[in-house]
C-alpha cells in the first residue's frame, strides 16, 4: 500500500512540474523576444527616430518618422473601411442570423481570417495596383481592412450574442423600433467588449508587413497622397533589416521594439476593456 | 364598463404546438385584470401577444383578434411598434438598461426614440419617478447607474420606464415573482394606483397577489380559457370545478 500512495505522489509531482514547464514554455518565446529587441533597440532608439525620415545610403542617422505616420494613416483608413463593415455585419448576424445566407456569411468569414495575409495583398495589388497603375497607401489600407473584417466581425457578433434578450425586449416594449434597439440597446450594452475585438484587431493589422507588400510598398520620403506609395513601419523594418547596412538594422531594430510597445498598449488598453465588463 | 383592451378567439402557435387555444376575454378600461394558472398554461404568452412580442419569434403564429380601442393590433396596416407605444410592459425579472444612469432609464422610451423634449425631460423623469414612489429614494443620485438599485427598486424604476412614454395599457408579467414580500407589496400598491389612469394586466403564479390586487381573474389552463369573471367571484365561488381545485392549491 505505501509503495502505491508513493507512486502515486511521485506521478502527480512529475505531471506538476511537466504542466508549469509547459506553461513556462508557452511565456518564454515572448520573453526572449521582448528581453532580445529591447537589448537591441534601445540603444538605437532617440528622438531622431520619431522625427526624422531616413537618411540616404552612408549618412548616419535618420529615423521612421514618415514610416510611423504612414502606419497610424494605413491603419485609420483599414478602420474607416473595416470597423462599419465589421460591426454592422455583426449586427445583421445577431440580428437575422437564422438563415442560411447568415451561415454562408459566418464561414466566408471564418475561412477570410484563415487566409494568409500575403495572399490578402496580392488580391489587393490585383484589385486596386493593377487597374491604378501604381502603388499606393489606399490599397495597403484595403489589403490591411480586408484583414481587419472578418476579426471584427466575428468578436463582435460573440460579445452581441451575450447581451441578454430582455434587453432587447425592454427596448421594444417601449414603442422603440427594432433598427434603433440594435443599434442604441444592443450594440451599446455590448460597446466595452466590441472595444476589445477592435482593439485587437488594430493589433493585428499593425504588425501585418505582408500585405502591405505589394500594395503600399514603402516610401523613404513623406508621402502626402494616398494614390502614392507610403511608408509604414513593418515594412522599413522589413527593408532595413535585409539591407547591408550597420546602422539601418539598428533603426530595423528600433523599430522592432517601437512595434512591440506598441501591440503591447493595444493589448493591455483591449484587456482593460474586456476586464470592464463585471 | 367599456372594454378597452378585448381578444378575440386568440389561438397562439409556436411551430406545430398550441400553446393558446381559442381564448376571447375582455379588459374593461381603469381596471386590474389578473392572468393565472399552472405554470406552461400559456398566461405569458397570451400576455406577449397583447404587444405583438411574438413578432420576434419566426416560430410563433397569432391568429385572432386583439382589439384595443376596437381596432384590430395584428391588422396588417397596424406598426407594431405604434401599437408598443400604446401598450407597454414590466417584465419578470427587472431589466433596466444596464449602460444607463437611473435619469436616462427613466426617459430612455424617449431617448431611444431620439425625440427629446429636452426642456420636459425634467419633469418627465420627476413625475414619471414620483409616480412610482422611487422618487425620494433616488432623487440625489439619478446620474449614477441603475444597476446599483436594489431588485425592488429596480423594477420600480422599470414601471417608471414604462409610464414615462404614457401608454394606455400596462401587462405585467410576473413582476414580483424576484422580489422580496416587503418590494411586492410596494409594487402592488403601485398597481392599485395605475388603474386610475392606465389598463392594467397582470400575470401572476401568486393567487393571493391576483386576489387582492385584480378587479377581474381569468384562469388558463393547458392553453384554455377555463373561466373568467370579477376576482372576488373567482376566489370565493368559482363556477367551474378546474378553478376550484386550483384556487384551493388541489393541483399546480
Amino acid at each position: 500500500m505505501i509503495t502505491y500512495a508513493l507512486r502515486r505522489r511521485l506521478t502527480n509531482h512529475l505531471m506538476t512540474i511537466l504542466m508549469v514547464g509547459a506553461a513556462l514554455a508557452v511565456m518564454a518565446p515572448l520573453g526572449i523576444i521582448f528581453v532580445h529587441i529591447l537589448k537591441m533597440g534601445a540603444s538605437s532608439l532617440s528622438m531622431d527616430f520619431f522625427t526624422q525620415i531616413p537618411k540616404p545610403t552612408g549618412e548616419s542617422g535618420g529615423g521612421m518618422a514618415n514610416g510611423l505616420a504612414g502606419s497610424a494613416l494605413m491603419i485609420g483608413l483599414a478602420s474607416c473601411f473595416g470597423l462599419p463593415i465589421g460591426i454592422l455585419g455583426a449586427v445583421y448576424l445577431t440580428e437575422f442570423g437564422g438563415t442560411r445566407f447568415a451561415t454562408a456569411i459566418r464561414f466566408s468569414a471564418d475561412v477570410l481570417a484563415g487566409i494568409p495575409s500575403i495572399i490578402t495583398g496580392m488580391v489587393a495589388y490585383t484589385l486596386l495596383v493593377v487597374p491604378m497603375k501604381g502603388f499606393s497607401a489606399l490599397a495597403g489600407a484595403v489589403a490591411l481592412a480586408l484583414i481587419m473584417i472578418p476579426i471584427v466581425l466575428r468578436t463582435t457578433e460573440e460579445q452581441l450574442k451575450m447581451v441578454p434578450g430582455t434587453l432587447r425586449e425592454a427596448s421594444l416594449a417601449l414603442g422603440v423600433p427594432f433598427w434603433r434597439t440594435s443599434l442604441k440597446v444592443t450594440l451599446v450594452s455590448a460597446r466595452s467588449g466590441i472595444i476589445t475585438g477592435v482593439l485587437l484587431s488594430i493589433a493585428r493589422i499593425a504588425g501585418e508587413t505582408a500585405p502591405l507588400l505589394f500594395t503600399a510598398l514603402g516610401n523613404q520620403f513623406w508621402s502626402r497622397k494616398l494614390t502614392e506609395p507610403m511608408a509604414a513601419i513593418p515594412l522599413q523594418i522589413f527593408n532595413f533589416a535585409i539591407s547591408p547596412y550597420e546602422d539601418w538594422h539598428r533603426l530595423a531594430w528600433a523599430g522592432a521594439l517601437v512595434l512591440v510597445v506598441i501591440m503591447f498598449t493595444l493589448n493591455l488598453t483591449a484587456r482593460y476593456f474586456g476586464r470592464n465588463r463585471h | 364598463m367599456n372594454s378597452k383592451l378585448k381578444l378575440d378567439q386568440l389561438n397562439i402557435h409556436f411551430g406545430a404546438a398550441q400553446a393558446v387555444k381559442n381564448v376571447s376575454l375582455d379588459f374593461p378600461a381603469n381596471t386590474v385584470t389578473a392572468i393565472i394558472g399552472p405554470s406552461g398554461c400559456g398566461k405569458s404568452t397570451v400576455l406577449r401577444s397583447i404587444n405583438r412580442m411574438h413578432d420576434l419569434t419566426p416560430s410563433a403564429r397569432v391568429t385572432g383578434r386583439v382589439l384595443l380601442d376596437d381596432a384590430d393590433i395584428y391588422d396588417r396596416k397596424v406598426d407594431p411598434v405604434a401599437v408598443r407605444r400604446r401598450i407597454g410592459m414590466v417584465f419578470q425579472k427587472a431589466n433596466p438598461f444596464p449602460a444607463m444612469t437611473i435619469y436616462d432609464n427613466v426617459i430612455s422610451g424617449y431617448k431611444l426614440n431620439g425625440r427629446v423634449k429636452k426642456a420636459e425631460m425634467d419633469e418627465i423623469v420627476e413625475s414619471s419617478l414620483k409616480r412610482v414612489a422611487l422618487w425620494d429614494e433616488v432623487k440625489d443620485r439619478l446620474k449614477t447607474s441603475a444597476m446599483a438599485l436594489s431588485g425592488g427598486q429596480q423594477q420600480r424604476l422599470c414601471i417608471a420606464r414604462t409610464v414615462a412614454v404614457q401608454p394606455e395599457v400596462i401587462l405585467m408579467d410576473e413582476p414580483c415573482s424576484a422580489l422580496d414580500p416587503i418590494a411586492t407589496l410596494k409594487i402592488e400598491e403601485l398597481i392599485d394606483e395605475l388603474k386610475e389612469q392606465y389598463t392594467v394586466v397582470i400575470v401572476t403564479h401568486n393567487m393571493q397577489q391576483a386576489a387582492r390586487v385584480s378587479d377581474f381573474t381569468a384562469f388558463l389552463y393547458l392553453g384554455e380559457l377555463i373561466e373568467f369573471d370579477v376576482t372576488k367571484k373567482i376566489f370565493t365561488n368559482p363556477a367551474k370545478s378546474q378553478t376550484e381545485d386550483y384556487i384551493t392549491g388541489r393541483f399546480g
